[in-house]
């Protein structure tokens, strides 16, 4: 080229190879998937990492050492590699199996506690976490805080021995059965040149006085949203997590983790596997475009593995690609929607919320629930900025 | 990155950034360049010429030409042609070769063939034209043939040749044919790969300088946002494409791994190339639609390699047949693995 082109940075980081002990633990998850299907312990569903609560199941993982498993053994982890740990999620969520009860606390709040956490927080939670006996919420937005995060209002006081929490926070999955969450609030003044500033995080345990949870039903009227309301709550100092004022760097590295794995385009696999199941076999099934419409979506499908493996690759060798990781999730997130319309289109049957099980009810599901799919986590909006940032735009 | 695919990288980025991809047609100095350092036969054998390196190589040389516009037959002399005469036992003709495909009147014996070949890529250039007929590979010195000039929507050669007369003939196994398709598949792949990229940088750049409203358009979140979709495009072309040539590496181009990850490559980077074509053009405003600048170069690149060696529709098909005839159970193992 005439002109020496921008050399853009990395948007993906190099490909990974799975460690050789990943097809041993890949088998062994899917006889235990398939033995569980075939006693019909539970049926695929979309979205099963927000409403899939069974604590049957999570506890039935804890016992095979498919939860905290990047967690060390002497807190009761298995020490394992995190691409050990996204070969058994990625199969949990490609089953459409019942996994929102640990999904925060495996997913999240035991890396971050092994980041930030103290000795005591360590011994406290993360044995029941990987023994899927202890389950965590997360507390980041509120009323008056979604994207913007650094608004948060939950004012942070310091007393003796440790600290008062009073405000609300919104859209905490699962707060009604969780022990516990993280709870992001302001323990110094807002300053205005520094927004970032001030912030702490803190863990709370739900069932402390003065903490009050309410249903936030989803427009389903399903229970998994809550609001939860603190009314000068206290947490002793040994609860508080990291440093305080250090919140806001200890939330946004959370966030790394957060965005970039099988969650961010699995949600609704259940339902490509149904379509399948559906097509496979009839005329429909044999049609050209049809085959066309299921192919793409499998290419994409399997070009967003290859990303978000990459990430999950890099996030083990230490390295945080906030960029691969925010157009992952815009891309699988968006992935996931492409899904519902070409079931939509590919096969006449309506959706029905009220089916016990199938391709009717799986449908319904995932068309009612994919609002969330691009608001959790970050909206794609947001996302973008942040990809923007990274090409150098802002 | 390794060291050495860094250092390779960094050796096509400045072969490829120095040429003149302004122009139309074949390249000459360009190839002498790729030949001197090896690049030109890059996965070939010694024995044919070749360095022998991996395809994880090629898809780092290869994603650079596609990014820089380069003007050479790299997939055609060193995945497809070269590949094809080695398989074969003919010996490799010196520079630059090709692939034609389409169907001609051979003798019984191979030693003569006649008709008319369509869309033969830089034929007009080729030191070799070879074919497979059948379980037959041929190989035609250009000398003998008449050839038409013709182009791709990029204007890289694509001409038509009538062939009339003798050629060198040699048979290959039957498997040849199904492996040549994916090596062209993987090879137009990673090139959009690389297309994209550079069309995304263009973009990127433009919108840095381009001043409108009193700001540079790159601060307006609207055309953030258009940018953002572009880079995820161009992230999931190019991760899917260098997890194929991974692929082919490891597996070998018989597999059914290699098959699908091929096939998963040139569609996603066939779907990803009109998106990033689309946006590098909207954020470049009318200048990006003119003949002087450089963006044409990789937004026609893209629109032409996408339906070049299978449109995304094409292998899409390949791999929906294939989900649909394995059935339910057997979709997740096809992405994941069967362990």
């Amino acid at each position: 080229m005439t002109q020496t082109p921008t050399r853009l940075p990395a948007l993906v980081p190099p490909p990974v190879e799975l460690p050789p002990r990943a097809a041993t633990l890949r088998a062994e998850v899917r006889a235990f998937l398939a033995a569980e299907r075939a006693d019909g312990a539970w049926a695929p569903r979309a979205d099963v990492w927000l409403s899939g609560w069974d604590e049957r199941f999570t506890k039935e993982l804890g016992r095979r050492g498919w939860l905290g498993m990047t967690i060390p053994t002497e807190y009761g982890g298995h020490g394992a590699s995190p691409l050990d740990r996204y070969v058994v999620t990625e199969e949990l969520l490609a089953a459409g199996a019942p996994v929102a009860a640990h999904w925060v606390a495996d997913r999240q709040i035991g890396p971050t506690l092994m980041r930030f956490g103290t000795e005591e927080q360590r011994r406290k939670f993360l044995p029941g976490i990987a023994a899927g006996e202890v389950y965590f919420g997360i507390g980041m937005s509120e009323p008056d805080s979604g994207s913007d995060l650094a608004s948060v209002r939950t004012k942070a006081e310091k007393v003796d021995g440790g600290w008062e929490l009073t405000g609300t926070k919104v859209w905490t999955s699962g707060a009604h059965h969780a022990h516990a969450f993280f709870a992001l609030a302001r323990s110094a003044p807002r300053d205005e040149q520094n927004r970032h500033a001030g912030l702490s995080q803190f863990i709370v345990e739900l069932d402390a006085p003065g903490v009050q949870i309410r249903p936030i039903p989803l427009l389903t009227g399903a229970h998994d949203f809550n609001e939860v309301v603190f009314d000068h709550v206290f947490i002793p100092d040994t609860m508080v997590l990291g440093e305080v004022g250090a919140g806001w760097h200890q939330v946004t590295s959370e966030l790394a983790f957060e965005r970039s794995g099988p969650e961010r385009f699995l949600s609704t696999f259940p339902l490509l596997t149904a379509l399948v199941a559906e097509l496979a076999g009839t005329s429909a099934g044999h049609d050209a475009g049809t085959r066309r419409a299921v192919g793409s979506l499998v290419a994409r499908l399997a070009a967003l593995r290859r990303m978000s493996l990459a990430i999950a690759g890099a996030l083990e060798s230490g390295a945080a690609p906030e960029l691969a990781a925010a157009v992952t999730k815009d891309l699988g997130t968006r992935f996931e929607s492409e899904v519902i319309d070409a079931a939509r289109l590919l096969l006449a049957i309506p959706p029905d919320p009220g089916a016990e099980s199938g391709y009717a009810r799986l449908l319904a599901d995932a068309v009612l629930h994919a609002p969330g799919f691009t608001l959790r986590g970050g909206t794609n909006e947001v996302l973008r900025g942040i990809v923007a940032r990274g090409l150098g735009l802002r | 990155m390794t060291d050495t695919s860094k250092e390779l990288s960094e050796l096509a980025e400045s072969i490829f950034g120095d040429a003149d991809s302004s122009e139309t047609g074949f390249d000459a100095a360009l190839w002498e360049s790729l030949e001197q350092t090896g690049l030109a036969r890059l996965t070939l054998p010694a024995d044919a010429g070749g360095s022998e390196a991996e395809f994880a190589d090629a898809a780092v040389v290869l994603t650079a030409a596609g990014r820089n516009a380069a003007r050479a037959p790299l997939v055609e002399t060193d995945l497809q042609a070269g590949w094809l005469l080695h398989a074969a036992g003919i010996p490799l003709p010196d520079g630059p070769l090709t692939l034609a495909t389409g169907d001609l009147d051979v003798t019984r014996t191979v030693t003569r063939a006649a008709g008319t070949l369509h869309r033969v890529p830089w034929a007009r250039a080729a030191a070799g034209i070879v074919m497979l007929a059948g379980d037959q590979v041929l190989l035609f010195d250009p000398a003998a043939l008449t050839i038409t000039d013709g182009t791709n929507l990029a204007e890289e050669p694509r001409d038509t040749v009538v062939v009339e007369g003798e050629v060198t003939a040699a048979g290959v196994e039957e498997h040849v044919g199904a492996q040549l398709r994916l090596r062209g598949a993987l090879g137009r792949a990673l090139l959009l790969a690389g297309a994209a990229e550079g069309a995304l940088a263009a973009a990127v750049r433009y919108a840095g300088e381009r001043v409108q409203f009193g700001r540079p358009i790159g601060r307006f979140q609207a055309v953030q946002q258009q940018l953002a979709i572009a880079a995820a495009e161009v992230a999931a072309a190019s991760a899917a494409t260098s997890a194929a040539a991974r692929v082919a590496d490891a597996d070998g181009f018989g597999a059914a791994s290699t098959r699908f990850a091929v096939a998963v490559a040139k569609t996603r980077a066939g779907e990803a190339a009109g998106v990033v074509a689309r946006i590098a053009h909207q954020v470049h405003g009318a200048i990006g639609f003119t003949r002087e600048h450089d963006l044409r170069l990789v937004t026609t690149r893209l629109w032409a390699w996408r339906d070049e060696d299978g449109s995304e529709a094409e292998w899409a098909e390949l791999i929906g047949t294939e989900v649909l005839d394995g059935g339910p159970d057997a979709l997740w193992p096809l992405i994941a693995g069967a362990p």
